[in-house]
């Protein structure tokens, strides 16, 4: 039997980052703050003072040009990890994400590969207002060419960034800042992880509760609660945004009868609506009721705790709201 | 260290007053701010303005009350110094409605279009293109007011300030950058973010008129601001005034400090902008000792005030969420 060991979300992500750094010489890590400062966040803290400056750039303030960079170095032969702070600022770097990382595959006729990881923090949850609390998942996966990474768990913390440096793909791996702090127990041999699959968290025969990122333990705690009052919820991690593994939450559909989707994206045009959407395509006779979903409200996040609570989505909605799916 | 000069400029003994009460209450303002942080009372980030008091007083006193004011997120001085109620500032990092931007907004985001203060843009350098086509509106409208945009020197590495200073030379708008460098951006001092550290050197690509100044220095930067000011209003062209500043206290209230050395802190401390003035007037005999305990005292009865109005604040109804996505009302 493996054993466990206790691990911050933040302490998951500077492990699988330090491995990288071990493994490969080709791989750097460039971002702003990430050496000197220690991470915005100190995931990379210490790191500077192990690996040095050539492999952990200090940039500056300048998003779409090192991220533009960070491409420049993967298609001339060196795996860069860039880290843009925080999705809010990774507007700024949409261009080069966008229009080149993503398309260079395509538009050059299969010569140019861009292997280059972008991790980028994400989410709601500081009071940080409007311009400091995007969700922008569904921004990212709406782009062919992208895969697409939401690292709803800790093991996906640890393991994530190892196989995207094997993608030949550009990766955008999607961090939640609010999980930083949060212990969970994975296993010590806990390593690489599959990036093509959804997950089945924990299973269930009543309801498929299909979510990603912070909804995960979100929807797991929800169904503690739920499972206290008699209902077996099925809890799905999306994980992979892009390309989206449909299979898995087509067959726990046709296994409960029953879907709901949890995000804390705004609604219209979200990764919600494209699972709803899927699921009505391609497994609408199973169904039996119609798919609901809780998402973020469609307003720029309030800094206050109490109107930015009320703009996504919570335990407490979430539990209601199987709640009346299955009795309606 | 720089010694306080006698300037050219004068101040009456009413202004110097003045100004001397606003450093005093934008530093102790924030003093007040941190405790509260500290007890949980604001959220979210708190970007303290201490150590570089000189620069918002000294560029905002050179403004007229029609000219346009854009911030940072690190603008709780320069709302003050525009004449912004310490009470709604206070209550909005409460996050109360009674807060200059019904609490939807916090530290970050100050706004109050009665005294033309346009925030408080925690994007970085996010607010340098909004100042431009501000100057542009008042161009085209025959306004004869100027826009001033504050921005740090990191600002200065994003694409956004070269594309600003290009197209405010280009268009011939009367905006006033005004570059707040306090040598760090976050952790990342400026030696790792610019090759050429003399920012002022980066308006004459641009054909922007540029000049630097002591931004510890209260008289002197009044000098340079009233300069700069009266350059874009006369000639209705952009002007790029770097303040050469320091900021005392941490990033943010989550900001640990490694990159830099505490003695390095002491030593710009010794250059505190606030004692300085103090001397300044105290030496000229423009103020008494008793003035100057008389001034604490008010700066200190209108912080407690702000604090009370804070408390006493409400919290907006969640039934309200989702206000102000879209206007009710035509726009005028
Ligand atoms: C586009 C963008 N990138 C990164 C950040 C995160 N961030 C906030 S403040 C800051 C440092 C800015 O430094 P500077 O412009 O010198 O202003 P200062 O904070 O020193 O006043 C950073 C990196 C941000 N808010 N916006």
């Amino acid at each position: 039997m493996s054993q466990t060991i206790k691990i911050t979300y933040r302490e998951a992500f500077k492990q699988g980052l330090r491995e990288a750094l071990q493994n490969d010489d080709r791989i750097f890590l460039m971002g702003e703050d990430v050496g000197r400062y220690g991470g915005a966040f100190a995931v990379s803290k210490g790191l500077l003072q192990e690996f040095g400056e050539e492999r952990i750039m200090d940039v500056p303030l300048s998003e779409s040009g090192f991220v533009g960079a960070g491409i420049g170095a993967a298609l001339a032969g060196m795996k860069p990890i860039v880290e843009v702070m925080t999705v809010n600022f990774g507007l700024l770097a949409m261009d080069q994400i966008v229009n080149n990382a993503a398309t260079l595959l395509h538009m050059s006729g299969g010569q140019l590969n861009v292997p280059v990881v972008i991790r980028i923090s994400c989410g709601i949850g500081q009071q940080l207002a409007a311009q400091h609390s995007h969700s922008w998942e569904p921004f990212f996966a709406q782009v062919p060419g992208l895969v697409v990474l939401s690292v709803g768990t800790h093991e996906d913390a640890r393991g994530m960034l190892h196989t995207a440096l094997q993608s030949p793909d550009p990766v955008i791996i999607i961090e939640y800042t609010s999980m930083l702090n949060l212990e969970k127990e994975i296993s010590t041999d806990m390593g690489a992880v599959n990036i093509t699959k959804a997950k089945v968290i924990k299973s269930g025969k009543d309801i498929s509760i299909i979510t990603y990122g912070t909804g995960v333990y979100k929807c797991l705690e929800s169904a503690d609660e739920l499972a206290a009052e008699g209902i077996d919820a099925e809890v799905i991690d999306l994980r992979v945004l892009r390309p989206l593994d449909e299979e898995t939450f087509l067959a726990s559909v046709a296994k409960t009868h029953r879907a709901l989707i949890v995000e804390d994206a705004w609604r219209s045009v979200s990764i919600s609506s494209e699972i709803s959407s899927r699921i009505m395509e391609k497994a609408f006779y199973e169904l039996d009721a119609s798919v609901k979903r809780l998402c973020g409200v469609e307003v720029p996040i309030p800094y206050p705790l109490h109107l930015e609570q009320a703009s996504v989505p919570q335990k407490s909605d979430i539990v209601k709201a199987v709640k009346r799916i299955i009795n309606p | 260290m720089p010694k306080t000069k006698s300037k050219k400029i004068d101040l009456d003994a009413k202004k110097s007053r003045h100004l001397f009460y606003q450093m005093l209450l934008i530093r102790k303002f924030e003093d007040k701010a941190a405790e509260e942080y500290t007890k949980a009372k604001i959220r979210g980030f708190l970007h303290l303005y201490i150590g570089e008091e000189a620069v918002a007083v000294g560029v905002i006193q050179a403004l007229t009350d029609d000219d346009n004011v854009l911030c940072t997120y690190r603008e709780h001085g320069h709302a003050l110094a525009r004449g912004m109620d310490a009470g709604a500032i206070m209550a909005e990092m409460y996050g109360k409605q009674e807060g200059c931007s019904r609490g939807r907004g916090g530290s970050m985001h100050l706004f109050d279009k009665s005294i033309n203060f346009f925030g408080g843009n925690a994007i970085v350098a996010g607010h340098l293109p909004m100042a431009v086509g501000m100057a542009l509106a008042s161009k085209k409208q025959k306004k004869g007011n100027i826009t001033c945009c504050f921005f740090g020197e990191g600002a200065a590495a994003e694409g956004e300030f070269h594309e600003a200073m290009n197209l405010a030379a280009l268009w011939k708008v009367p905006v006033l950058f005004v570059c707040e460098n306090n040598l760090y951006a976050m952790g990342t001092a400026i030696r790792y973010s610019h090759s050429v550290q003399e920012l002022e050197k980066k308006g004459a690509a641009y054909g922007v008129e540029s000049s630097a100044v002591n931004g510890m220095n209260l008289m002197d930067v009044i000098e340079a601001a009233n300069e700069a000011v009266q350059k874009v209003r006369d000639n209705g062209k952009p002007y790029l005034l770097v303040c050469n500043t320091y900021r005392f206290r941490a990033h943010s209230m989550f900001d640990a400090e490694l990159y830099r050395d505490k003695k390095e802190v002491e030593e710009w401390k010794k250059r505190d902008p606030i004692p300085e003035f103090q001397e300044f007037l105290l030496k000229q005999k423009i103020i008494t000792e008793k003035e100057i305990k008389k001034i604490e005292n008010q700066v200190d009865s209108e912080i407690q005030k702000a604090v009370d109005f804070a408390e006493a604040g409400t919290w907006e109804p969640i039934d309200q969420l989702t206000e102000f996505v879209y206007s009710e009302n035509e726009t005028k």
